[in-house]
C-alpha cells in the first residue's frame, strides 16, 4: 500500500492523492469561474431579496376565469403539439433507428444514419423551434417539427441500440420454419423489442411535454408563449399558477407512462 | 385482438387474459384518440407553409458564407460563460442534490413522508424546463451568468437526486455491516461503506448531466440568463444570420465535443 | 425398424459434394455425400468445430454452402432463393442447442410459430391462427410432455428441458418431411438429456418423420440412433448402424489423431 495510485477501497484506507488533489482544482475552478461570472455576496443577498419579493407577488396563485381560459388554450396546445411530435417523431423514428443498427444495416447506411442522429441530438430544440419559426412561421406547427427533431435524435439512437441487442436465435429459429421477412419481424423481432418501444415512446412524450412548455418562449406555440408574456407583464401571480399546471400535468403523465409500460412490460 | 371465433371442440387459446387485453385496447385507443384529436384541432396557419421552402433557402443562403470575425470578437468569450454556467450549475446542483437524495433513499429515510417530499422536490426541479428556471432566476438575480448558473443547478436537481437516490438505495448491505460491526462512526460508514459503491454511479451522473447541461446552456442567454445564448439571441434580432449560423455551427462543435469526451469518461468509469 | 443401408426407399433428402468455406481454401465441409432414409433417426457424431453444425444449416439453408447439392425429395434447394426457399424451409423442421424460442412470447405463440410459413403477416400480427392449427397445438403439447396448462406460459418461465420441448413441437407444427436437430441436448443435464431423445426417438417412429441429430454424447447417439454417421476435420469417416460403431472408429473421430 505504498503506491499513490492505488483508488480508495473500504478495507485500507491510504490517503488517496490524485483524488485529493482532483477535488482541489475542481474547487479553484469553481472558485475562478464564480469570480469571472461577477457573483458576488452583495448580488446573492440583493437576489435572495428580490426573491422573497417574487415569492410574494407570485402568492396566490391567479385563478381569474379569462386567465385560465387563456392558460388551458396554451396547455391543450401544449399538449397538442407532444403528442403530434411524439407520434411523427416515432414514426421516423423507427426507420431511421433500424437504418443505424450495426447488425441489420450496411455500413454506409448505418453511419450515414447515426451522423443524422448526431445531428438531431446536438441542437437544443429550442435553437431549432427558432429555425423552424423563420422556415414556417410562427405558431404550433414549428415547434411540433422541433420536437419531432429531438424526438428523432433521442428515440432513433436508442431504439438503434435496442435493435443491436437483438437476440438472433429465435430469429433463426423462426426463419428456418419459412416464415416470410413480416412474418419474422412480426413474431421474432417485434416480441423483442416492443417492451422497450413502448418505454421509449412514453419517456419520450413526458420529454416532449416538457419541452413544449418552452417552444412558444421562441415563438413556437403551446403554453409558453402565455408564460412568457404573463412574465413580461409581471404578472407573477399567473406565471405561478402556469407553472404549478405545468408541473401536475407532468406529473400526472409520469403516473400514466409507469402505468403503460406496465401494461407492456 | 385474439382469436375468438372458436369451433367448440377447440381448446381455446387467446394470446391475453381479458384484463390485458381491455388494458392494451384502451392504451391503443386512447393513443388514436389523441392524436386524431389533436390533428384535428391543432392551429396550423397553412398561409405560411407555402413559402417555407423559400424560406428555408433564403435561411441557409443567409447563413453562408459565415461572420468568421465575430468569433474573436463577441463568441470566444460567450463560449467561455457558457462552459462557466454549465460547469458551475452541475457543481451547485450536486450540491444541493446529494442531501437530497439521502433523503430520497430508501436506506437512509425511514419516514415516508420525508421521502415523498424530496421526490416531489425532484419531479418539480425536472419538470420546469431549464428556460422557464431561467426566467425566473433573471426575475430574481437580474439579467446574467448568475441566473444561468442557477437555472442549471435548479433543474438539474431533480436528475442528480433521482439517480443518486437509486444508486444509494443499490448499494449492497454487506461492507456497510461490516463497517457497522467495528463500531465505525457514521461519516466512516459514508465514506468508506457507501462512497466507494457508490463512486463510479457519482462520476456518471455527473458527466451525463454536464453533457446535458453544457447543451442546455448554450440556449438560457434567450431570456437573459448568460452565455453564447445571448450573442444568438442579439444576432438574431439584428437578423444577422451569417452570425446565427457561425453561433450554431460553434454550438454544434462544442457539443459533439462534449459528447465524445464524457462518453469516453464514463466508459473509464464503468 | 430397418438398417439404413443398403437404401430400400427413395432417400428423403440426399446431399451430394456438399463444400463449405468461411474462407476461401479452408472448407469446414469437404465435398460430403449422404443419403437420408424417410424414416428413423441419424445421429452425426463428431468433435466439435468439425463440421457437424455447418453440414446441419447447410441444409435448409441457414448457412450457404460454396458448393454441392441437397435434394429434399429430388428438389435441389441449393439453388433455391426467396419465396421458393422459403416453401423448402417449411418443410424442414429444426430443433436448437439453445432452444432459440422467443423468450418474450407464450408457449403457445412458440409452438404457432412453426406455422408462419402458412399464414400471413397481418395474421400472425393479430395471433389469428386458424382453429386446426391451435388444436394441434394443443395436441402437440401433449404430446410432447407439456400439457394444456402451459400454453399461456413464457417461454422465459420454463426449464430448459420444458424449453426443447416447446422447440420440439415447434417444429412437428411445421408438419415437415424432415427434422433436424442441431445438438438438442448438450444444455441440458444428463436426465433431461435422455428424456428429450426418448422423446425425439418416439416422434421419429410413431409420425414417420426422420430426424437428423448433431450429438456430442455418443452413448446417447447409439441408444437412440439407428443410424451414426462419425465426421471428423470435415469428412464423413463412419455411416453405419449403431451396432458396427468400434472403439478405432471413436478413436479415429475423437482424437486418436491429432486434429487441430
Amino acid at each position: 500500500m505504498t503506491s499513490t495510485t492505488q483508488t480508495s477501497r473500504p478495507q485500507a484506507f491510504p490517503v488517496n492523492w490524485p483524488a485529493r488533489l482532483g477535488w482541489i482544482a475542481l474547487t479553484l475552478y469553481a472558485l475562478y469561474a464564480a469570480s469571472t461570472l461577477d457573483i458576488s455576496w452583495a448580488r446573492l443577498v440583493r437576489g435572495i431579496d428580490q426573491g422573497a419579493t417574487l415569492l410574494a407577488r407570485m402568492f396566490p396563485p391567479n385563478t381569474a376565469e379569462d386567465k385560465l381560459e387563456l392558460i388551458a388554450t396554451g396547455i391543450f396546445e401544449s399538449l397538442q403539439i407532444a403528442v403530434l411530435a411524439t407520434f411523427f417523431g416515432i414514426l421516423l423514428s423507427l426507420p431511421l433507428g433500424f437504418a443505424a443498427a450495426r447488425n441489420l444495416a450496411p455500413g454506409w447506411l448505418s453511419t450515414a444514419a447515426r451522423g443524422l442522429i448526431a445531428v438531431c441530438r446536438s441542437f437544443h430544440p429550442v435553437i431549432v423551434s427558432i429555425l423552424f419559426v423563420k422556415a414556417v412561421g410562427f405558431g404550433a406547427l414549428a415547434g411540433i417539427l422541433a420536437l419531432i427533431v429531438s424526438t428523432m435524435g433521442f428515440v432513433a439512437k436508442l431504439f438503434a441500440e435496442v435493435v443491436e441487442e437483438l437476440d438472433p436465435k429465435p430469429v433463426e429459429a423462426v426463419r428456418a420454419t419459412g416464415a416470410s421477412f413480416l412474418n419474422v419481424l412480426v413474431m421474432a423481432v417485434m416480441p423483442q423489442v416492443m417492451a422497450r418501444f413502448v418505454g421509449l415512446t412514453v419517456y419520450q412524450f413526458d420529454s416532449n411535454l416538457r419541452n413544449s412548455t418552452m417552444v412558444g418562449i421562441v415563438g413556437g406555440g403551446g403554453i409558453g408563449a402565455p408564460l412568457f408574456t404573463a412574465y413580461q407583464r409581471f404578472d407573477y401571480d399567473v406565471v405561478l399558477t402556469i407553472l404549478l399546471i405545468i408541473i401536475a400535468l407532468i406529473m400526472l403523465c409520469e403516473f400514466a407512462s409507469a402505468r403503460i409500460r406496465r401494461v407492456f412490460q | 385482438m385474439s382469436p375468438s371465433d372458436l369451433s367448440l371442440e377447440g381448446r381455446k387459446w387467446e394470446r391475453f387474459t381479458p384484463t390485458e387485453r381491455f388494458a392494451r385496447t384502451a392504451i391503443y385507443l386512447i393513443t388514436a384518440m389523441a392524436v386524431i384529436w389533436s390533428l384535428r384541432t391543432i392551429d396550423i396557419i397553412p398561409e405560411f407553409l407555402y413559402d417555407a421552402p423559400e424560406q428555408t433557402a433564403d435561411l441557409f443562403k443567409r447563413m453562408w458564407p459565415f461572420d468568421w470575425a465575430f468569433y474573436p470578437a463577441a463568441i470566444h468569450s460567450a463560449l467561455i460563460e457558457t462552459f462557466h454556467i454549465a460547469t458551475l450549475g452541475t457543481i451547485l446542483a450536486i450540491v444541493m442534490a446529494l442531501p437530497l437524495s439521502f433523503l430520497a433513499a430508501r436506506n437512509f429515510t425511514k419516514n415516508p413522508i420525508l421521502r415523498w417530499l424530496a421526490q416531489f422536490i425532484f419531479v418539480s426541479s425536472r419538470s420546469v424546463n431549464s428556460l422557464i428556471w431561467a426566467l425566473l432566476f433573471v426575475a430574481v438575480f437580474g439579467p446574467g451568468a448568475l441566473a444561468g448558473v442557477f437555472s442549471i443547478a435548479v433543474r438539474s436537481i431533480g436528475f442528480v437526486g433521482k439517480l443518486f437516490g437509486e444508486a444509494l438505495e443499490e448499494a449492497r448491505p454487506g461492507p456497510i455491516e461490516a463497517l457497522e460491526a467495528t463500531g465505525a462512526p457514521r461519516s466512516m460508514i459514508l465514506a468508506k461503506g457507501y462512497w466507494p459503491q457508490v463512486e463510479p454511479a457519482f462520476w456518471s451522473i455527473a458527466l451525463l448531466r454536464w453533457d446535458i447541461n453544457i447543451r442546455e446552456s448554450a440556449v438560457l442567454g434567450l431570456v437573459g440568463a448568460g452565455g453564447i445564448g445571448v450573442a444568438l439571441d442579439a444576432a438574431l434580432n439584428n437578423l444577422y444570420w451569417d452570425q446565427v449560423g457561425l453561433i450554431l455551427a460553434v454550438i454544434f462543435t462544442v457539443v459533439v465535443i462534449t459528447e465524445i469526451v464524457t462518453s469516453y469518461l464514463r466508459s473509464r468509469i464503468l | 425398424m430397418s438398417a439404413p443401408r443398403p437404401m430400400l426407399a427413395e432417400p428423403v433428402l440426399s446431399v451430394r459434394a456438399l463444400r463449405k468455406e468461411y474462407q476461401p481454401g479452408k472448407p469446414v465441409l469437404k465435398d460430403i455425400s449422404l443419403d437420408f432414409a424417410p424414416e428413423g433417426v441419424t445421429a452425426i457424431i463428431g468433435p466439435s468445430g468439425t463440421g457437424k453444425s455447418t453440414l446441419i444449416r447447410c441444409i435448409n439453408r441457414l448457412v450457404d454452402p460454396t458448393a454441392g447439392d441437397i435434394l429434399l425429395k429430388g428438389e435441389n434447394l441449393a439453388r433455391l432463393t426467396g419465396r421458393d426457399l422459403r416453401n423448402a424451409r417449411r418443410r424442414i423442421g429444426m430443433v436448437f442447442q439453445e432452444y432459440n424460442l422467443v423468450e418474450r412470447l407464450s408457449v403457445m405463440e412458440n409452438i404457432l410459430s412453426g406455422r408462419l410459413g402458412y399464414v400471413s403477416p397481418w395474421r400472425a400480427f393479430l395471433r389469428k391462427f386458424p382453429q386446426a392449427d391451435i388444436d394441434r397445438a394443443f395436441a402437440l403439447l401433449d404430446a410432447v410432455g407439456l400439457g394444456s396448462d402451459f400454453a399461456t406460459r413464457r417461454a422465459d418461465k420454463l426449464s430448459g428441458g420444458q424449453r426443447q420441448r416447446v422447440g420440439i413441437a415447434r417444429a412437428i407444427m411445421q408438419e415437415p418431411a424432415l427434422i433436424l436437430a442441431d445438438e438438442p441436448t448438450s444444455s441440458l443435464d444428463p436426465k433431461t438429456s435422455v428424456e428429450i431423445m426418448e422423446l425425439m426417438g418416439e416422434i421419429a417412429k410413431t409420425r414417420a418423420i426422420p430426424i437428423i441429430i448433431n450429438i456430442h454424447n455418443v452413448e446417447l447417439a447409439k441408444r437412440y440412433a439407428s443410424r451414426i454417421v462419425g465426421m471428423t476435420g470435415g469428412n464423413v469417416v463412419f455411416d453405419g448402424p449403431p451396432e458396427a460403431l468400434e472403439k478405432h472408429h471413436l478413436s479415429e473421430i475423437y482424437g486418436g489423431e491429432d486434429w487441430q
